[in-house]
């Protein structure tokens, strides 16, 4: 017979050991009077993925833009609190934006690539930060798609346009634009909405073999996505986040009701 | 409560579900208790019928694990009701089990019956611990249908009852042996139904451990939980 507190003591992830790469304290988000985000506190865990789920307009996209002041960009918009990340505070006004959104890469749910050829989508953005010469950018590309699981595919048309590409192709070449410039972080914004089962699929792998180096943060609208391929999980309601843990006991066993409810389906 | 689902289909379906192992539950007493009646009046053609009816009861898992398989793959369920469809095929393995045992128990009063003589008094020997059993079975059920994990950690302890209880039975039988060996035979046959009702009140157990996990989310199977909690 196995005592039972020896059994309950053997969790598999311990909180304690991780190293947290961004850490956010009462975090508040506001769109011109409208507060998104309510005293948000939360730490993304070096090298893990972790998922932000809850129903539409609940936050966690927004959440996931402050990351990168992503929402810089939109005028009204601002945030109160703190983002640590580097150990500095990021919604400070001095922070220079470009260096940070090259240590916190972004992907979005519809891919994005550039008119340009597949070979520049990536070279584009590292020549913005780096001064690399002809054979180290080549270097350089053919490691970010193959980071992306993509050069295979792609490796005998460089010079052909990125939107030549299909839907799961394209969004993996996003991803590997963003990681060609050696982020710490990569934030994936619903990165599989709009892309077929064997698309999302690759890119889900894609995220297993990515957190090996980075650090992920991935929203998702799928639950059985962010149950698969995340280490934590962010339940968000009301721009509020109800509950934070280990991916396994929020969908086997969330302490709150209202996380329960949410990932069985009863909620609203 | 919990809230009801979103789609009322899903919730039907896993309605219809814990609906169809409480019947499940209810068809496996009742085969039990009729067994232990027909051990009780050495019925050989009622044993015959007890041996049919569990064909009712196999149907009964199949078609369950069917529903289960199905509600999976159609709902992907999580958290409580993932835990519910888990727990669910696992108590109806220890239904179907229940089921089997019963027959074993009518098996033996058939046979009982063809000896003609009975020369140890065969059912006053089981039936305190045929009586825990069955109350075991029913309440475990109950605890079951409700989601009582105070009551399904009650009766995790109580089957221990049940065990010393067939110990004892052990020793009477033996002792019949002892004293003549002309018992033998049928003192064998009382044992291996005191042995199918030890077995039921291990299934009975199965299922309040199942409760535990489903209600609090801990799985207390081969651990000292329901000890530590009756201690505390």
């Amino acid at each position: 017979m196995i005592n039972i507190a020896t059994l309950s003591e053997s969790s598999p992830v311990s909180v304690d050991d991780l190293t947290p790469v961004i850490h956010v304290k009462e975090l508040d988000f506001f769109y011109g009077s409208f507060q998104g985000l309510k005293q948000i506190n939360l730490d993304i865990y070096e090298r893990k993925v972790t998922a932000f789920i809850g129903p539409s307009g609940c936050g966690k996209s927004t959440l996931l833009r402050t990351f990168n002041r992503m929402y810089d960009l939109y005028p009204g918009q601002r945030a109160k609190g703190e983002i640590v990340f580097n150990g500095r505070n990021i919604l400070d006004k001095d922070v220079d934006v470009n260096v940070l959104r090259a240590k916190v890469g972004m992907v979005f749910q519809k891919p994005t690539p550039f008119p340009m050829s597949i070979y520049e989508n990536i070279a584009f953005g590292v020549r913005l930060y780096e001064n690399l010469s002809k054979g180290e950018m080549d270097e350089r590309v053919e490691w970010a798609l193959n980071k992306a699981a993509l050069w295979g595919e792609v490796k005998d048309k460089l010079g052909k346009s990125g939107l030549s590409l299909s839907g799961g192709q394209q969004q993996r070449l996003c991803i590997a634009r963003a990681v060609a410039v050696k982020p710490d972080v990569v934030l994936l914004d619903e990165p599989t909405s709009a892309l077929d089962p064997i698309s999302t699929v690759k890119i889900e792998e894609l995220i297993g073999e990515l957190k090996e180096e980075y650090t992920i943060a991935i929203v998702t609208h799928n639950m059985q996505q962010a149950a698969r391929c995340s280490d934590f999980t962010a339940y968000m309601y009301l721009g509020e986040l109800v509950e934070f843990g280990e991916t396994d006991k929020i969908f086997l066993n969330p302490t709150k009701k209202e996380t329960q409810d949410y990932i069985t389906g009863r909620f609203g | 409560m919990p809230n009801e689902h979103s789609s009322r289909q899903y919730e039907q379906d896993l309605e219809a579900i814990r609906s169809r192992v409480l019947q499940m539950g209810g068809l496996v007493e009742k085969q039990f208790f009729d067994a232990l009646a027909c051990f009780r009046l050495l019925d050989a053609r009622e044993a015959e019928r007890i041996i049919a009816a569990d064909l009712e009861v196999n149907q009964m898992e199949v078609a369950l694990d069917d529903a289960c398989s199905h509600l999976i793959v159609k709902r992907q369920p999580a958290a409580n009701d993932l835990r519910t469809v888990m727990a669910t095929i696992k108590v109806i393995t220890d239904l179907e089990r229940v089921g089997d045992e019963a027959t074993k128990i009518a098996r033996a009063a058939a046979q009982l019956q063809h000896r003609g003589l009975v020369p140890i008094a065969h059912e006053e020997t089981i039936r305190v611990m045929a009586e825990h059993a069955g109350k075991l079975l029913h309440e475990s059920l109950d605890a079951f249908a409700r989601l009582d994990h105070k009551l399904a950690t009650k009766l995790i302890i109580a089957d221990e009852k049940v065990d010393s209880e067939f110990r004892l039975v052990m020793r009477n039988v033996i002792t019949f042996m002892m004293e003549d060996p002309r018992t033998i035979s049928a003192a064998l046959d009382t044992l291996w139904v005191a042995k199918a009702i030890e077995r039921i009140g291990d299934h009975a157990k199965n299922i309040a451990e199942y409760v535990v996990y489903i209600v609090e989310g801990k799985d207390i199977r081969h651990t000292d939980y329901a000890v530590q909690q009756g201690a505390g």
